[in-house]
């Protein structure tokens, strides 16, 4: 079975969907995700979305249920690299993901990422 | 009625004779506008219908003018009609030039027929239902000519109405002009979040000074527009807010508190500017 990878970048997972998103693929990375932030404890989350061409209100809504789990375990998400068909998909859906972070490539999404945690005081 | 098609192919024996009358005809009743048009080119479109005309007739499916038999027919009113709408000719301008060879065809069926009243019935019956076929197909293909040369200025109108400007390294400028409907909103938005993706901007500014009126309706826009900027991990500040808009949008209740708001473009990019780490200090001139 398809799995969406989880890598490790010191204090931070990264997350790089590069297959079409369907729904039982969405809870899997929702399941491992949850997993990996407790087991790695880890500080943030960078979601990079660029080769997602498709949503629908589920996957907009997977995204952001990722986000507020992230958030319970005290760790910050963020999503990079959204596509503008994408984007606009979702505020058309009435999805504006309020309460995740975004950011316009993995780049920045790193130094946001960086910025929140030290913010929040966790180094 | 295959006599009475007979009959009308019989009419139009004399082509040169017929060809003659109806353009005298054309010429005589005003459908023809000298002023966009040639008499020579009245009458070389005329010449080449009749000869269009008469074997699309003769393979006898005269009512039936949208088979295949009559395609050569078609095209060629086609580019008739497409023509004239470009020039500038109303639509029963185009349409009479097939109605009018109505009264020379007529004229014959009646030496033809002198003595048999209802047999001259049938022939004129053919004849108006093949011409009134034909005029009616000028005239949708004219319409659909106009409607082509509308749609394409439309659009052209919605490319050149939402250039996207970069003002500094980082900063995006939209200012828009003019009424913002659906369509437009949709093709604002598309090409600013192409813009994004292009230059990786942080910031957009968009400016509403030149939308003349901003309802409910434009405010719900802008707003889908923000947030499907702040998706991609940009930040937008609407600025060119006019005091009768600022009255506007507060009496009809839009809640844009989500938004930065800048009065003038000016503000938004100071705004802009400090957001993305960057100053403009004045050059002192040596004394």
């Amino acid at each position: 079975m398809e799995k969406i990878p989880i890598l490790r970048m010191g204090r931070f997972l990264l997350v790089t969907i590069q297959v079409d998103m369907h729904d039982r693929l969405a809870l899997q990375l929702q399941d491992d995700l949850t997993d990996r932030i407790v087991k790695d404890r880890a500080h943030g989350v960078l979601i990079d979305i660029s080769s997602l061409e498709v949503v629908d209100s589920f996957i907009g809504r997977m995204i952001s249920n990722i986000a507020a789990m992230a958030s319970v375990l005290d760790a910050r998400t963020v999503v990079v690299g959204m596509q503008p068909a994408v984007a606009i998909t979702l505020v058309e859906l009435g999805l504006s993901l309020e309460g995740v972070r975004t950011a316009l490539n993995v780049d920045k999404g790193m130094e946001l990422l960086r910025e929140e945690v030290a913010a929040a005081g966790r180094v | 009625m295959p006599s009475a098609t007979t009959a009308l192919d019989r009419a139009l024996a004399n082509e040169q004779e017929v060809l003659t009358e109806w353009v005298q005809l054309q010429l005589t009743s005003h459908s023809l506008r000298s002023d966009l048009m040639k008499e020579s080119e009245l009458r070389e479109q005329s010449r080449e219908f009749l000869s269009l005309f008469k074997p699309a007739l003769a393979t006898g499916m005269s009512f039936s003018t949208a088979s295949n038999e009559w395609a050569s027919v078609r095209d060629f009113l086609a580019s008739i009609s497409r023509s004239r709408a470009v020039q500038g000719f109303t639509p029963s301008e185009t349409a009479t030039f097939v109605l009018s060879l109505k009264q020379p065809i007529f004229n014959r069926l009646r030496k033809q027929f002198e003595s048999a009243p209802s047999e001259l019935a049938d022939a004129l019956w053919v004849t108006t239902t093949i011409l009134d076929k034909l005029a009616l197909y000028t005239s949708e293909l004219y319409l659909k000519s106009r409607e082509e040369v509308i749609t394409r200025q439309q659009q052209e109108l919605l490319e050149l109405s939402t250039p996207v400007v970069e003002l500094w390294s980082g900063i995006l400028a939209l200012p828009l002009i003019g009424t913002l409907d659906s369509a437009r909103t949709q093709v604002v938005m598309e090409s600013l979040l192409q813009a994004i993706v292009r230059t990786s901007a942080a910031i957009a500014i968009i400016d509403i000074t030149g939308v003349p009126t901003v309802d409910t309706l434009v405010a719900q826009h802008l707003l889908k527009t923000v947030a499907a900027a702040r998706l991609m991990g940009a930040d937008c500040i609407i600025s060119g807010i006019r005091p009768q808009i600022a009255q506007t949008i507060v009496h009809l209740g839009v809640d844009l508190s989500a938004v930065s708001t800048k009065a003038t473009l000016a503000d938004a990019f100071t705004m802009a500017l400090r957001k993305t780490g960057s100053t403009l200090t004045p050059t002192v001139k040596p004394a």
